[in-house]
């Protein structure tokens, strides 16, 4: 599987997603810089958390704007696979890939723990080796996670069955004391109608090996896995003009 | 070396912040009279917080040679090997005085600033560390400095992708004015790949490469060099941080070093250019000739003097192979930032400063870099022998349950979460033993099982009754921190904070700290490969005396390590070290009966040497399952912390010798002790390992249950302390200082 990790000037989770993919799964991983216009023969794409142009306005909003973004519409309309994370759900969300917006944490300040998540939905390429309702500990580091949608796309977000993640208690429950952020609907991951596109708040990259306390998030890259492996093989395309830091 | 002399009190402060006498000793090495732009880089570079000419002799009794040592003090950070090629490289730095008057920008800076001190020895930074002290966190005044500061560590922290792994946050009433911000900051690098600052290679160009240059800062090395008196203008000297184009600068940075084409490299920090000029071209015993036209301006009209004195972050100085520059300006463009020629290596050693075509100044780097060093006058202040006169055992014992909960609730001791959430303390996917441990434990992605291990401690209480022994115990606490996670002690940095070292009785706690820290790395073979020194620390009082300890070590397989928490019922809680603890200058004193005061004991240093070599051989052979050192508090805060950082209860005794005090057993500090459990079975090996130490043994009791019991082990069935863990972990809680009612002070 070749998975392409973009890299804006601020992001700062792309070396520990690059490693996550490499060298705890064995993929083929190559970083994408913010200029580059295509991401043809990519099996993914992931966004990785960082703040991208420092970030001092609106999470993600500078970003949203560049070539790879530009890149990114093209690739997904035609069922490119992708995932945000953190600040590449920022993106996602800035760019309209996604439905919805960020406000600053309801608790004002930037944080950084151990938080569970309840799977809500699992047709898609990175929950599909998950099981409705289960909870995975996952850790957050974010200062503007507060997810909102107004009344008629939060609607929408329902009946399209395209919340893909809540904050929920250890046993699986929502409330106010499990919500780290404020989050309308306790939402912390959404998915594009068909599931091809993922963003989460949460970090699975950095819940990917028992060392540093948890496996959990291995279980959605391991969901990519099997649903690249399912998927009839896509001719190769030549990929022309590749950054690589 | 310079002329020696001793500063006294009497003397004013002349221009530029020097002392009239320097600006004599100016003339004489000139063989003329300065102009101001001159005289103003003589100010910055003779500043304390440059100079370190009140500290620089003191400090030559710190051991600085040792096994692995690859970079000593004198470069921007020190580094020591820590196997297959690679090089830790770390150094601490102080920014009190800016925090004091501007905490979020201060601490922010203090942040980006310890990071280009790394990123200059051609290392990736890969942790930060930070040692806070504060006034009482219910002060008015004191509250909005405690969430200025956090804030800014974690503004600039998370963005710059270096997770802030550990550290102290410690209040005290003489912190109130003078709040200290010390980061320390770790990076790795290939052993022989180590960048220098040295300049080579007359001709070779001189690169600037970052952040354009502002009016921000200016006389920031001065200003922390002497007391601050409130004056609003102080404002202008604490600079402004930017830590998206320090993620820029870290990144190219490091792509210009990997091409080889870098020579040498410095950041702009204290002094800006002037330092960073002068001391590349006096280390390499060359010149450099510099345009100031050439240096990019965030405005228009700066003087030259503005521009060679500017302390705009981001920015760092290179030395560039000749004709291999553009790849350096490219790199550079690419990440957006500026980067130009600034000027070139000569020959003479001169800095030959010029705007376009006029001559702005003319100076030998070497004069500059080389301060007058005084011998200060030292004299043991009198409050000792009123405070060391007061016996603890002249206070009634306070009842033992309702002592621990004042314990575990007090500022000092309890969970200081409220300040770490607030940390990425995760990026970059290496931190192995997270905030809130004894010490945090990386692992090495690029040398694994290997890891690395850092703890930062300081007593300002134990160096405030005495600085020597405070200076040791500073020390063995810190090695006792990294024994108790699994790892090897390997090096030290330090911070030394102290009030002004022109009065004899500062100086003397300065001397003796130093004796203190000298005597204990010397027990532990320990090198100090850096330091900073933060004096006058004393708006509206004097800061105790805060040697700060920063360690480093190595753990030879990282997946054998240990935390505080119980981990399973039923396992044995077992002591190690066998001191005697007392009550002077204990948080129990300071806490329940209000009073820092008592006699310290001087610690037994061969002894802890083998306590620490003994608890990191247990955890590195798994041979117990949890490890604990025993610090403010004494050993009842201890049990209950690893109580509540491993959900579980524990059955302790204690033998109680006749007319022994309750309170000195469990809230007795300063003795040595570190609290490991481990499964029954393992006892016998843990025995062995110990008497082979001479490390005396004792089993407290078990861990179970949902209590922390603890009494007697021969008296009557009610127990000093029968507490549930929930009740523990409720009383350690720790509460967040009130945020300033509106908006933080930025």
């Amino acid at each position: 599987m070749d998975v392409g990790i973009v890299v804006f000037p601020g992001s700062n989770c792309d070396a520990d997603t690059y490693h996550v993919v490499r060298d705890v799964l064995g993929h083929r991983a190559q970083y994408v810089w913010h200029e580059e216009r295509t991401l043809d023969g990519l099996d993914a794409v992931i966004l990785p958390g960082g703040f991208a142009h420092g970030d001092y306005l609106r999470a993600g909003a500078i970003a949203a704007t560049s070539p790879v973004v530009r890149a990114l519409r093209a690739y997904a309309a035609g069922g490119g696979v992708t995932l945000g994370i953190c600040n590449g759900f920022q993106v996602l969300l800035e760019a309209g890939l996604l439905p919805g917006a960020m406000r600053p944490n309801a608790c004002g300040e930037f944080r950084c723990e151990c938080v569970h998540i309840r799977v809500e939905r699992t047709d898609t390429p990175f929950t599909c080796a998950l099981a409705a309702g289960e909870v995975l500990r996952l850790p957050i580091a974010h200062a503007e996670g507060n997810y909102y949608a107004d009344p008629p796309t939060h609607r929408a977000l329902l009946a399209g069955r395209q919340v893909a993640f809540r904050y929920c208690d250890a046993s699986g429950a929502t409330g106010p004391g499990a919500n780290p952020n404020g989050s309308h609907d306790a939402i912390a991951g959404v998915a594009s109608p068909t599931g091809a596109v993922v963003g989460l708040m949460p970090h699975p990259e950095r819940a990917s090996e028992g060392l540093l306390g948890g496996e959990d998030g291995r279980r959605i890259f391991d969901s990519l896995d099997r649903w690249v492996a399912a998927r009839p093989p896509a001719a190769p395309a030549a990929r022309a003009g590749l950054e690589v830091r | 070396m310079a002329v020696e002399q001793t500063a006294r009190r009497s003397e004013t402060r002349a221009e530029a912040g020097l002392f009239t006498a320097e600006v004599g000793e100016i003339r004489r090495r000139l063989g003329r009279e300065p102009n101001r732009v001159e005289l103003a880089m003589f100010g910055v570079m003779w500043s304390e917080h440059c100079a370190y000419k009140h500290s620089k002799a003191a400090l030559r009794r710190l051991p600085v040679a040792g096994r692995g040592v690859l970079q000593g003090p004198g470069e921007n950070a020190g580094a020591v090997s820590v196997g297959d090629g690679w090089a830790a490289v770390f150094k601490m730095e102080s920014h009190n005085h800016p925090s004091a008057v501007a905490p979020f920008h201060g601490a922010a800076t203090g942040v980006g600033g310890i990071i280009r001190d790394i990123l200059a020895m051609g290392a990736r930074p890969i942790a930060l560390l930070d040692s806070l002290r504060f006034g009482p966190p219910d002060d008015a005044r004191v509250a909005p400095i405690i969430h200025g500061v956090v804030s800014g560590i974690s503004a600039y922290g998370n963005s710059i992708g270096v997770p802030t792994v550990g550290g102290e946050t410690v209040f005290a009433p003489c912190y109130r004015t003078n709040p200290l911000v010390n980061v320390a900051c770790l990076g790795l690098a290939r052993s022989d790949r180590l960048a220098t600052s040295r300049a080579a290679g007359p001709g070779n160009p001189v690169v600037y490469l970052g952040a354009r240059t502002g009016r921000d800062g200016i006389h920031g090395a001065s200003f922390a060099s002497a007391e601050l008196a409130g004056d609003p203008r102080d404002r202008s000297a604490v600079q402004m941080g930017d830590p998206f184009t320090g993620k820029l600068l870290i990144e190219a940075s490091l792509e210009a070093l990997a091409t080889g084409a870098v020579i040498a490299i410095q950041d702009m920090g204290a002094a800006g250019l002037t330092c960073a000029a002068s001391e590349m071209s006096a280390r390499g015993g060359l010149g450099m000739e510099i345009d100031l036209s050439r240096v990019p301006r965030r405005e228009d009209g700066m003087t030259a003097e503005e521009v060679l004195l500017s302390e705009s972050q981001e920015r760092m100085l290179l030395i560039v192979q000749a004709g291999r520059e553009d790849e350096v300006l490219r790199i550079g463009r690419r990440w957006g930032l500026e980067a130009v020629v600034i000027g070139r290596v000569i020959v003479p050693p001169r800095l030959a400063i010029r705007e376009g075509g006029t001559p702005v100044a003319a100076l030998d780097p070497r004069s500059l870099v080389d301060a007058p060093v005084y011998a200060p006058a030292a004299e043991e202040p009198a409050y000792l022998a009123e405070v060391r006169r007061v016996d603890p055992a002249t206070f009634p014992p306070a009842p033992p349950r309702a002592a621990l909960l004042a314990l575990l609730a007090a500022p000092n001791i309890a969970d200081k979460r409220w300040v770490y959430r607030r940390y990425d303390h995760m990026v970059q996917t290496n931190t192995v033993v997270l905030p809130g441990a004894d010490a945090a434990v990386l692992r090495l992605k690029e040398a694994f099982p290997r890891g690395l291990a850092l703890s930062a401690d300081g007593n300002g209480r134990y160096c405030y009754l005495d600085p020597q022994a405070g200076g040791m115990l500073a020390v063995i606490e810190a090695a006792q921190n990294l024994a108790c996670v699994g790892a090897t002690p390997a090096a030290v940095t330090d911070c030394l904070n102290f009030a002004s070292p022109e009065r004899p009785e500062v100086f003397w706690t300065f001397r003796e700290a130093i004796e203190g820290i000298a005597q204990a790395c010397e027990a532990l073979a320990l090198p100090v490969v850096g330091g900073n020194v933060s004096f006058y620390n004393e708006a509206e009082g004097a800061i105790f005396p805060t040697p700060v300890i920063a360690m480093l070590g190595v753990l030879a397989d990282v997946r054998c390590h240990a935390t505080p928490g119980w981990k399973k019922d039923n396992d044995l809680v077992v002591l190690l070290g066998g001191g005697i603890p007392r009550l002077d200058g204990s948080e129990y004193l300071a806490t329940v009966h209000g009073i820092t005061a008592g006699l310290l004991r001087r610690p037994d240093l061969a002894g802890a040497v083998r306590l620490i070599e003994c608890a990191r051989e247990a955890v590195a052979q798994r041979l117990v399952s949890s490890a604990h050192d025993c610090a403010d508090g004494g050993i009842a805060v201890a049990l209950a912390e690893c109580c509540i950082a491993g959900g579980r209860g524990a059955r302790i005794a204690f033998a109680l010798g006749r007319g022994e005090r309750t309170d000195r057993v469990l809230f007795g500090e300063g003795a040595g002790r570190i609290v490991v459990s481990l499964s029954p079975e393992g006892l016998p090996a843990l025995r062995r390992l110990a008497q082979r130490l001479a490390v005396p043994v004792q089993v407290l009791g078990a861990v179970g249950g949902r209590r922390l019991v603890i009494g007697p082990d021969d008296g009557p069935p009610d127990p000093w302390i029968d507490l549930g863990v929930d009740d523990l972990a409720a009383a350690a809680q720790g509460r967040v200082p009130a945020p300033p009612s509106h908006g933080a002070p930025r």
